[in-house]
């Protein structure tokens, strides 16, 4: 319907007539800054990202190992138990192709993102992050990765501290 | 059907707390809660209802990252957009309906997170009207403070009274973030700010959390629970347009109060009503809120507070835990701070601030600047 439309009732407007002030417009930029307390679950697991490990906590009422760390447990609403460590090691749960950036531009190599279940986390813990060192085609659910850390000296206590998940065995790729 | 609060939680209220994360902190509220009333949140409520601001939580879409740490995952959990007394009212309605047999309402402030509070605060005025100008946004605190002083002919002491009452009132409540020995003379001397208010007339902010469990009558009496009754409670929003608002007196929370006291079958606030918690967050506040919801008359309050008729030996004790100004501003849980501490006085449970005899009890809320929206709940036990 609309494409059959040539010429719409009013007056148009263009990005120049924007840029030249000749349309009446208020601008304002918020001045709207956080600092989030980590708390002390994620204080902890980001500290430990630094260090290149991946931190977990226990809940002994439902035997979960809870990764992300948390200090409740959601299902026993309980407080959390222990800290233990568990491998960077998974499995590919789910993963998407993304042929598009978040400008909804077309990426030439499309980005390879999904969630790893985590290997000495309860099933279905683990991370989301990328996945490297392998292509649209490799990748599929179920698949072993490993996680690729940065250089100790470029991490910051960051997810991005892992650069993103790669095969876990050299020949798969 | 009536509807009571069978459980009361809150954290201490800090000036910041670097510790925890703000779902830690309504965790601990949360536990505090189910404690208080011996329910499991897993199997025994029905529904949660939480209240945020975007805004000043930092992050959109707030309410998707409220169940785990309240124990309604997988429940029915929504987030009421406005003050902690709002969203008891949302409560109060959803066991009215007969589908809810308990139900638990939590609001909390993680102030110490925004690094740029009067941005964030500037951020809610219209952006073509009023935020050209710039300026400081509790700038309209004074416009509405000189309103107030010209029409009612109060004087500034009785602001300093409120600060000093609520300051010393805060030093005989442990969660109290800003308990202090001040006086009207530190007040009146303290630096000017918005004229006609001082540094000291305006409330600091406060990180803390606050979660309360209420139950219908069938359900509280199933438990052999104690409710602290809500009589009534009602809601009101002035205009938002700053040029066409009342700036004299408070027309939401006198429209909130009337809607309240119809459903409490208030009749004579002024001799019914045995205490009351109100909004304090600008001194002033406190005289605008009595008269607006019928506990003072208008032009009264002022000179009532410099007779010490609300201390906590006074006629009407108001603000006995400390107010915001004593406690801190805690944002959209100052609301369900008011109501928590109603409940606790009617039970008997305040603890050192506790004053005595207490039957019926109001508790008021405003949404903080440049709102003109607030709430009223009227609270009590017995029959």
């Amino acid at each position: 319907m609309t494409q059959r439309i040539t010429k719409w009732p009013g007056v148009e407007l263009s990005a120049a007539d924007l840029n030249e002030g000749k349309v009446t417009q208020t601008r304002f930029r918020p001045n709207a800054k956080y600092a989030w307390s980590a708390g002390e679950a994620m204080s902890r697991f980001l500290a430990e990202l630094q260090n290149g490990r991946l931190i977990a906590r226990t809940c002994r009422s439902c035997k979960r190992i809870l990764f992300p760390p948390r200090m409740f447990c959601e299902v026993c609403f309980r407080p959390t138990d222990e800290w233990t460590y568990i491998q960077d090691t998974g499995t590919i749960e789910t993963f998407s192709i993304s042929y598009l950036d978040t400008d909804a531009k077309r990426i030439p190599d499309p980005i390879l993102v999904g969630v790893v279940s985590l290997d000495g986390a309860s099933p279905k813990m683990g991370m989301m992050h990328y996945f490297g060192d392998m292509t649209k085609d490799e990748i599929r659910i179920g698949m072993r990765v490993k996680a690729v850390w940065k250089p100790w000296e470029e991490r910051r206590g960051s997810v991005l501290d892992i650069r993103h998940f790669g095969p876990l065995r050299k020949d798969a790729k | 059907m009536r509807v009571g609060i069978i459980g009361v939680g809150m954290t201490a209220f800090r000036p910041s707390t670097p510790e925890y994360s703000w779902k830690e902190l309504m965790f601990e509220a949360a536990s505090r809660a189910y404690a208080d009333a011996g329910v499991d949140p897993r199997t025994e409520v029905d529904s949660f209802v939480t209240c945020a601001e975007d805004y000043y939580e930092g992050f959109g879409i707030f309410d998707e990252f409220t169940p785990d740490q309240l124990g309604g995952a997988l429940r029915p959990v929504c987030t009421v957009t406005g003050d902690g007394l709002q969203g008891l009212a949302n409560a109060f309605m959803q066991i009215q309906t007969g589908l809810i047999d308990i139900a638990v309402v939590e609001a909390h402030s993680k102030a110490s997170d925004i690094l740029t509070l009067e941005g964030i605060i500037e951020h809610g005025l219209d952006p073509i009207w009023n935020k050209p100008l710039g300026g400081h946004p509790f700038l309209i605190a004074g416009l509405e403070a000189d309103a107030f002083v010209r029409k009612t002919r109060t004087s500034v002491k009785a602001f300093a009274a409120v600060v000093a009452k609520n300051r010393t009132n805060a030093l005989r409540n442990p969660l109290a973030a800003y308990a202090a020995k001040v006086d009207a003379e530190q007040v009146l001397s303290s630096a000017e700010r918005f004229a006609p208010l001082r540094a000291l007339d305006i409330a600091a902010p406060a990180d803390g959390g606050v979660v309360l469990v209420l139950a219908s009558e069938a359900a509280a009496r199933r438990r052999h629970a104690n409710p602290v009754w809500i009589r009534g409670i009602g809601w009101a929003s002035d205009s938002p347009t700053l040029e066409t608002r009342d700036w004299t007196q408070a027309a939401y929370a006198q429209l909130a109060a009337e809607m309240a006291y119809r459903l409490a079958k208030v009749r004579r606030p002024a001799t019914e009503i045995d205490f009351a918690e109100v909004d304090d967050r600008f001194s002033y506040k406190e005289l605008q809120h009595l008269e607006a919801v019928g506990l003072a008359k208008k032009g009264e309050a002022g000179r009532t507070v410099l007779k010490g008729g609300y201390d906590p030996g006074g006629a009407l004790p108001v603000n006995v835990a400390g107010g915001s100004l004593g406690c801190g501003n805690v944002f959209e849980a100052t609301g369900l701070h008011r109501a928590a501490e109603v409940a606790l006085q009617l039970r008997g449970d305040a603890g050192s601030h506790q004053i005595d005899g207490v039957r019926v009890g109001v508790a008021q809320s405003w949404r903080y600047i440049p709102s003109a929206t607030g709430a009223v709940a009227v609270l009590g036990v017995g029959q």
